[in-house]
């Protein structure tokens, strides 16, 4: 097929993607923010297998007109940060539950749901409701984060103007086999503010979520994730970031199960002397297929950017990484570092990783690894020699695979509670 | 105590005799020296003994007071009472050395049908016990064997070892890269779990190591065998001599 017909025939798998779906009430500006976006969306046109950024992982079900089905899973252990004093904001299959949430207050917070934003006039939120995903579609495109900003139905806009001190904790509940939800959030944490984000939950049987997140100077942005439970459950998510100057930015996502996910992060370090982190911890077990995709643009001085992802595979599980680290011209002393690894628990599964620097900067450090492997047998036997029995060695050597990307949550009582998360996932699947 | 009996040991990716027939019988209490040039077989045993993959038994047994210890797994025998002290101890980048300590001496208390140790029952211990091996509290939490020196690796296995109280060790070249110093130290440390109960098998190369662990008995080992047995005064005689005079003498017997 010619180039020109296979983008053709991207367009009309697009525009029938999108055929019925209606914008959401909002005010006229609103209207012409997703408007604009839907333009976008049907000159680029959704992606195919062939595309590069998604040649690893196949957009097919994510495309497709219907969400397909994803069992409900119910659990018997307590989500995790159910025990952290926060503020909880419920989504059931993408709606907003305001019953079972808490009140949308706290001190130094303004927390508001998307629809409400979006029909009134507030100015921040205008110059910030898909600014950044648009921003965000060069190099390369991003048709499903546009897709979001076009149709999404809920979220919540959150300002922060101080110090929040408890997180703001996204719990995401899914009850129905068939939902298809699309929430976007926009966060803008003010000058010197200090603002914690928690996210948990399989959310709906397909989840497309977009978080823009503008950190200004001085200020500082945590966010930690978990993607767990409801193993049939599909998700694309977008976060986007800009960090300004002695900023900090810090993402941590934990995955565990699920057939598809994709987690896309794309930063803009724009202010001097700023820090932003993005790590992630995935386990997958069988039909798992986790994609992390992480754009990190340094256009400042002195900044430090660090990108750490570890995967644990096994019985025929598949991940990917596609990393990059973009350091422009004018951002000289820039520190980047980027690790990507996946420990195979057996000979069937798979990781697949693309790590790029692109540095145009003379005076730089950044340095990168991917890794692909076994469990250590050296290490392994040393402590069975000192008798720990095999499975309880082999999962202390994943989990300390997994350490470096635990360290990046800075809240030790969270940190604790996600390897706890994950320590419980190996002890369920021993052999 | 250990009971070693005609064993015959190949590799398993190679079809290569590396043991001949060794035969060792090590009382309650004693100390038992194996010495030899390299490539007789020495390391060998000891990673036979302790489980190690990558070998297979043809031929003979093994027993721990009278237990098959060569069917069992590695952690099987270490909760039998056996330790190896590596001669090439394994970093463990992410497992902090307490929890590495921790984690080996529960699981060899819950093997054997003992209380665990408290938090702070096992804090004291370890404390007390790295204090007489000079191993400071940097060294305890930082990952297992990650950036020690030779001489602290070495320190750090004696540590172990202290902490399981195992009814064998099995010492391999512990004194290979240590200084004076160093090796006095872990000499003292070894010689500190000497009760009159618990049996040491001290793989070495040199003499001096047998100064500071005085041996009941000395053996000399040659082509995956036990050639020669005798006092402390064979280690002597190999530190003066070297090996030829004596191997000759083996064959011409």
């Amino acid at each position: 097929m010619k180039r020109a017909e296979l983008k053709q025939k991207k367009l009309d798998a697009t525009a029938a993607r999108v055929e019925g779906m209606t914008f959401p009430a909002g005010a006229p500006w609103a209207e012409a923010l997703r408007q604009d976006a839907l333009n976008r969306l049907l000159t680029m046109g959704l992606p195919q297998g062939r595309d590069e950024y998604w040649r690893w992982t196949r957009p097919d079900s994510l495309n497709a007109t219907e969400a397909p089905k994803a069992a409900v899973f119910t659990a018997g252990e307590a989500p995790v940060f159910s025990g952290l004093d926060r503020i909880k904001l419920v989504f059931v299959d993408g709606v907003f539950d305001a019953e079972a949430s808490d009140a949308l207050e706290g001190e130094n917070l303004e927390i508001m749901r998307l629809s409400d934003a979006l029909s009134s006039d507030i100015h921040w939120v205008k110059d910030a409701y898909g600014v950044q995903e648009k921003k965000a579609q060069v190099p390369v495109e991003r048709p499903f984060a546009t897709l979001n900003t076009a149709f999404a139905t809920d979220g919540m806009v959150i300002r922060a103007t101080g110090k929040v001190a408890k997180p703001v904790s996204f719990v995401y509940l899914h009850k129905e086999e068939s939902s298809d939800a699309i929430l976007h959030h926009v966060i803008r944490v003010d000058e010197g503010a200090d603002l914690t984000v928690l996210e948990n939950g399989p959310a709906a049987a397909r989840f497309n979520k977009v978080m823009e997140i503008e950190v200004a100077d001085k200020a500082a942005f945590h966010h930690v994730r978990a993607q767990g439970r409801d193993h049939e459950r599909r998700a694309v998510t977008h976060i986007f970031a800009t960090v300004g100057q002695e900023a900090l930015f810090k993402s941590f996502t934990m995955t565990a199960n699920g057939v598809l996910t994709r987690n896309e992060v794309f930063i803009d370090i724009i202010g001097d002397d700023s820090v932003a982190h993005v790590a992630g911890a995935a386990m997958g077990d069988g039909d798992f297929h986790h994609d992390d995709t992480v754009f990190i643009t340094h256009d400042a001085e002195r900044c430090e950017s660090r990108q750490v992802f570890k995967k644990v595979l096994r019985n025929g599980a598949k991940a990917v990484f596609q990393g990059k680290i973009l350091v422009k011209p004018d951002a000289q002393k820039t520190d980047g570092y980027q690790i990507s690894q996946g420990l195979l628990l057996d000979d069937n599964s798979q990781f697949l990783a693309k790590p790029e620097l692109e540095i145009y900067a003379d005076d730089v450090a950044c340095s990168h690894g991917s890794t692909v492997g076994a469990i250590d047998e050296e290490a392994l036997f040393y402590l069975r020699s000192r008798g720990v029995p095999a499975s309880d060695a082999t999962d202390l050597l994943t989990l300390a695979f997994l350490a470096e990307a635990i360290e990046e949550i800075e809240d030790k009582a969270i940190a604790e509670d996600i390897l706890h998360r994950l320590e419980g996932w190996l002890k369920r699947r021993r052999k | 105590m250990l009971e070693i009996k005609n064993l015959h040991v190949k590799l398993e990716e190679e079809d290569k005799q590396i043991l001949k027939g060794v035969n060792l019988t090590v009382g309650e209490g004693e100390v038992h020296a194996i010495m030899g040039p390299n490539g007789s077989g020495k390391s060998t045993t000891s990673y036979v003994l302790s489980g190690r993959d990558g070998y297979v038994v043809t031929e003979g047994e093994a027993t721990l007071d009278g237990e098959d210890i060569l069917e069992m797994e590695p952690e099987e025998r270490a909760a039998a009472g056996l330790f190896l002290a590596f001669q090439y101890p394994v970093e463990i980048p992410g497992v902090s050395n307490m929890t590495f300590l921790r984690t080996a001496v529960n699981a060899q208390h819950k093997a054997r049908g003992e209380e665990e140790l408290s938090a702070t029952d096992f804090l004291k211990l370890v404390r007390a016990k790295a204090k007489s091996l000079q191993i400071d509290a940097d060294m305890l939490k930082r990952p297992v064997n990650m950036g020690f020196s030779g001489g602290e690796k070495k320190r750090n296995e004696i540590l172990q070892m202290a902490m399981l109280e195992p009814k064998l060790c099995i010492l391999d070249e512990t004194d290979s890269g240590l200084d004076v110093d160093a090796m006095k130290l872990v000499s003292d440390g070894v010689n500190a779990l000497r009760d009159g109960k618990r049996s040491f098998v001290v793989i070495t190369h040199y003499q001096r190591l047998l100064d500071h662990i005085k041996p009941d008995v000395v053996h000399i080992m040659y082509d995956g065998r036990i050639v020669k047995s005798g006092g402390p005064e064979l280690a002597l005689e190999v530190e003066h001599n070297g090996y030829a005079d004596l191997l000759a003498e083996v064959e011409k017997a």
